[in-house]
């Protein structure tokens, strides 16, 4: 097939043909953008029964936020207490031993707190969810709902949702409050910063709705952000073992920088200008 | 995984994640010390220079938090810089109150000292003190002291 510009000369292939990738590249990543805001949009109005059914979001909760739970606990008490070490050990230079809590609380609960656990339960939770309804489209459990007039959006994608959106918040706050309590293990019980010190210099400068607050709104955001990738991917994943382990190794990759572009773009609009 | 033990589980978790937001606002944050905008007053004062000062700095009198900086702005008729006090309803100051913006330390934060007067009358809320220091800039203080130097070299 040879193409005619519209001055009448044919386009030589050499041109057209890389253009034409670009074009069809473009093409095919609009109408999955459009495919996954109308598939979101669905989620939200077919929740009803993720809440006159609340059964099914409790077994989702259970799925997503109890067993991320260990994973949460664990890595915030080591992200704390490496935060500790490495804060004292720069403000023990200048004489400022006694901020190390300032730092370790305001870099959690600001920052680290809310990215780092939805990084770890995008990977942990996230990548379930994706495997599941991949698994069940390929299958055919989803198409056996449809037959039998269940709405799978709202039977099983709904549920998932709710549950992954409400567990984000809570999982964040463990980890920031577990990271908190890491780094008093470190500074205060092992090297002997004094403890008056590092809870008062830490109470002056954190401020609820500033850093609190805001930190909870962020991992909200990630929380919705997370659950919706991974749902969408699953959902449109291809019904073949390679399609759904493609579609789960998209789910991480695409939730993670979702995350960190979020979590610039709500830095830049909530800790400026103050 | 049977149905009890989920709502076990579920109910741990809401629960742990509740209680780390309580930990959050009241051992990490600030939510216990935070004064309700109901039980403050506000007095203003006018200052040559605040330096470093900042709105929601604390006001100390004898080294006891009793209030905040609430905002602080520029007074463009006397040229000064005008800092509205929020002051917590159980500590009334005299009139003749004494406001100067002083450091805590050789470089930390900076903070408003309140020194009480002999007054009867006690401060009214929106009312504005008239005894002020300004916060000391380090900068003009080296200078001055440089030049006092340079002119005791001179003199001898």
């Amino acid at each position: 097939m040879q193409e005619t510009s519209s001055w009448g000369r044919p386009v030589p292939e050499r041109i057209a043909g890389p253009l034409r990738g670009i074009g069809r590249q473009v093409i095919d990543g609009l109408w999955r953008l459009g495919y996954a805001t109308r598939f979101f949009a669905l989620t939200l109005l077919r929740s009803a029964m993720s809440f006159r059914r609340f059964r099914l979001t409790m077994r989702e909760l259970y799925f997503a936020g109890v067993l991320s739970l260990i994973i949460i606990v664990v890595s915030g008490l080591f992200v704390g207490m490496v935060l500790g070490l490495q804060g004292y050990e720069t403000l023990q230079k200048y004489g400022a031993s006694d901020a190390v809590g300032t730092l370790v609380a305001l870099s959690l609960t600001r920052e680290l707190g809310p990215v780092v656990a939805a990084l770890l339960f995008a990977s942990r939770a996230g990548s379930a969810m994706t495997a599941e309804i991949g698994l069940m489209k390929a299958t055919e459990q989803i198409s056996a709902m449809e037959m039998m007039a269940v709405d799978p959006i709202a039977r099983v994608v709904g549920p998932r949702f709710w549950g992954g959106v409400i567990s984000m918040p809570l999982l964040a706050a463990i980890f920031s409050a577990v990271g908190v309590f890491g780094g008093y293990l470190i500074t205060v019980v092992v090297i002997g910063v004094d403890e008056g010190a590092f809870w008062s210099q830490m109470q002056n400068s954190v401020d609820l709705r500033q850093d609190i607050a805001n930190g909870v709104i962020k991992s909200v955001v990630f929380g919705v952000a997370v659950t919706a990738i991974a749902l969408f991917e699953g959902y449109d994943a291809p019904p073949t073992a390679e399609g759904v382990s493609g579609a789960t190794t998209r789910t991480v990759v695409t939730s993670s920088l979702a995350i960190l572009g979020l979590d610039f773009v709500l830095t830049a609009f909530m800790f400026t200008g103050v | 995984m049977n149905r009890t033990m989920i709502d076990l589980w579920v109910g741990i978790f809401v629960a742990a994640g509740i209680v780390a937001l309580m930990v959050l606002a009241l051992k990490v944050g600030n939510a216990s010390t935070t004064f309700q905008t109901g039980d403050t007053y506000r007095i203003h004062a006018q200052f040559e220079n605040i330096g470093g000062l900042k709105p929601r700095a604390p006001v100390k009198s004898a080294g006891v938090v009793v209030g905040r900086v609430d905002e602080i702005g520029f007074d463009s008729k006397s040229f000064r810089a005008r800092v509205t006090l929020n002051i917590d309803r159980r500590y009334p100051f005299p009139r003749d109150t004494s406001v100067s913006i002083l450091t805590s330390g050789l470089l930390g934060e900076q903070y408003v000292g309140l020194e009480a007067g002999g007054d009867d009358a006690m401060l009214k809320d929106g009312e504005t003190v008239q005894l002020t220091q300004s916060a000391v800039v380090l900068e003009k203080l080296i200078g001055q002291f440089l030049y006092n130097k340079a002119a005791e070299g001179g003199s001898k």
